[in-house]
């Protein structure tokens, strides 16, 4: 796979990773970053997916990938077991996303999560100027059918960050043209203006 | 069973003249007995490469033997995974080296209650020692020994045969490379042990089992071994599958005869499935597999704690399950990943979605089938094994 065949916010992620390393990828859908990862990068990935027709699609890959749940299976692994542990445009989707970032970290040296940032301007303006559930690009979902249940704002992730001791080594606030916008926190900007967020969490 | 030991001293014994046989040991049972001698029955399928990378160890389940792709020398039916076998194959023996080999306490060659105790010169009966699939597994390591191969490319086997694979994996994991556990558990629940109960209960109930000692009376205990089977094979199938099958539909007559004739459809299946059994499985052999089987309890050998027995495997493991199994149903497999994960093994897992019951390991499941291809190329691209002729490699 060429590097311009993966999904523009798998690129990101990926770019993050050092090669060689142990990578569980949460939500790892089919497998295309893990495949990535492993192709370009040498990486030992294994993933955890909850839909079946993904788990099946990335094993006959001949990727390790098995059915499971970030909520409730990552408290198996031990402590350390990973140099990353990804979490892409899944967090707002977890029951309980201060255990899952907490198990993250607990297991990996490493997180990286991406989220799609309910503080981007778009967002704000339906909210305020319609006076209903923002439904954009990023949050493509009615409200009585969405799995997102935890939306936050990239400021509301970097609070959580902060509760459980993680470090911020590095904040990507991207807007809806695509463009990728650095930031360290606090910075109002990339809250306003990027539509997903992208963090590498260390200890 | 009418096959050895009766037959006569020299004569070719059918059940092992299209494979091959060897005289192996000793082998320490973990009930203490040792036996000096075994003899093990197995099956190859490829050629084995130059740096014997290449061998696929398949080990199968209760009923089962090494039979695995040509056709079975007793009954003539096509072995129980041909469809999979083949130059080309998801199971390539352009690529792989296979090899089948019946369990120990079997009856289609290997050491077992039906062959002869070399100390008394009659065939073992009850005075066979009680076997694990440990024990099923070391017997599997001396045939290694004696074909040479220090480690297997893969283990692979369904139900019983999957724990084999995971006894493999845990008692001999730098012999392994890859490990595919289907339809299996690390240990046989309250059910499957009551179950297998039953058809031990039925077998002994045959007044013509004689305490296992119906060879010298010249009996064969088929109508118990065949209530046996008939049960065992309910469990095999599911709801859905037996409706969709048989529903209620009758055999072969318009109404029903108000008498205990095979009425159903479903009577007739399962009385043909144990009276053919009973033509090639020896009763004694059906009581000690089963009893293997109920014995397992891979965390109970390793302190309690499952993942124990996987600390720092180095094993690539792919564990398959089937929705509708309700034997070894699908949470025993991910009993078996959970504590895999609690090792950070290195471990895929799939639940295929099929209507066809523990069953569905033997049969056309396109789904199961693509997950143990992508698998096995997967785990042979890390050990280096090309695809195409094993010999050239």
């Amino acid at each position: 796979m060429s590097p311009t065949q993966l999904r523009f916010d798998l690129r990101l992620i990926a770019d993050m990773v050092a090669p060689k390393t142990r990578v569980l990828d949460v939500g790892c859908g089919e497998g295309e970053l893990l495949k990535f990862l492993r192709d370009t990068k040498k990486v030992d990935g294994r993933g955890i997916e909850l839909s079946m027709a993904g788990v099946a699609a990335a094993v006959r890959q001949g990727l390790s990938v098995i059915q499971g749940d970030a909520d409730t299976d990552l408290k198996d692994y031990p402590a350390g077991a990973f140099d990353y542990v990804i979490l892409s445009q899944t967090l707002q989707a977890t029951r309980n996303p201060r255990e899952v970032l907490e198990q993250m970290l607990r297991i990996g040296k490493h997180a990286i999560v991406s989220l799609p940032n309910f503080g981007h301007w778009r967002v704000r303006l339906s909210l305020l100027a319609r006076g209903r559930m923002p439904v954009t690009s990023s949050l493509d979902f009615t409200w009585y059918d969405t799995p997102n249940i935890h939306l936050c704002t990239i400021d509301d992730f970097i609070d959580l960050a902060q509760a459980i001791g993680a470090r911020i080594e590095r904040g990507l606030a991207i807007d809806s043209s695509g463009q990728i916008r650095p930031f360290t926190p606090p910075d109002w900007k990339a809250n306003l203006m990027g539509e997903n967020g992208l963090f590498l969490l260390g200890k | 069973m009418n096959l050895p030991p009766v037959l006569a001293p020299g004569g070719i014994d059918p059940r092992t003249q299209a494979c091959s046989t060897a005289e192996l040991g000793p082998l320490k049972l973990d009930c203490g007995v040792v036996l000096e001698r075994i003899t093990v029955a197995w099956r190859t399928y490829g050629t084995l490469n130059a740096d014997k990378s290449n061998a696929i160890l398949v080990c199968h389940a209760l009923t089962g033997d090494q039979y695995l792709a040509d056709s079975h020398p007793v009954t003539g039916k096509p072995g129980w995974w041909h469809t999979l076998v083949g130059p080309g194959n998801l199971f390539d023996t352009d690529r792989y080296f296979l090899i089948c080999s019946n369990v120990l306490g079997g009856c289609m060659g290997t050491t077992g209650p039906v062959e002869i105790n070399p100390q008394t010169g009659k065939p073992w009966g009850l005075g066979f020692p009680v076997i694990t699939i440990g024990d099923m597994v070391n017997a599997q390591a001396l045939l290694l020994d004696h074909l040479g191969i220090e480690q297997l490319f893969c283990v692979v086997g369904g139900s019983m045969g999957g724990m084999q694979v995971l006894e493999w994996a845990a008692s001999h994991p730098r012999r392994v490379f890859a490990a595919l556990p289907i339809a299996t558990s690390s240990r046989h629940s309250a059910q499957n042990i009551a179950f297998g109960e039953v058809g031990r209960q039925a077998i002994m109930a045959d007044p013509d089992w004689h305490e296992g000692d119906y060879h010298s009376h010249g009996t064969n205990p088929h109508r118990g071994l065949a209530v046996a089977r008939m049960a065992a094979h309910i469990t095999y199938l599911s709801e859905p599958a037996l409706h969709k099958k048989f529903g209620r539909k009758l055999q072969n007559r318009q109404n029903v005869t108000y008498g205990f004739e095979a009425d159903f459809q479903i009577e007739s299946y399962l009385r043909h499935q144990g009276s053919t059994f009973v033509e090639r499985f020896d009763a004694n052999s059906y009581l000690y597999i089963t009893r293997a089987m109920d014995y397992f309890d891979l965390a109970a050998e390793h302190g309690g704690k499952l993942a124990n027995a996987f600390k720092g495997t180095p094993v690539r493991f792919c564990v398959i399950s089937f929705t509708s199994d309700w034997l070894f149903p699908t949470q025993e497999s991910r009993a078996i990943v959970h504590a895999l994960n609690a090792v950070a093994a290195n471990v895929s897992f799939v639940e295929i979605d099929s209507d066809k019951g523990h069953d569905a390991f033997l049969l056309d499941e396109p789904e199961f089938h693509k997950t143990l291809q992508g698998f096995l190329d997967g785990a042979a691209e890390h050990r280096g094994l090309l695809p195409g002729r094993s010999v050239d490699s």
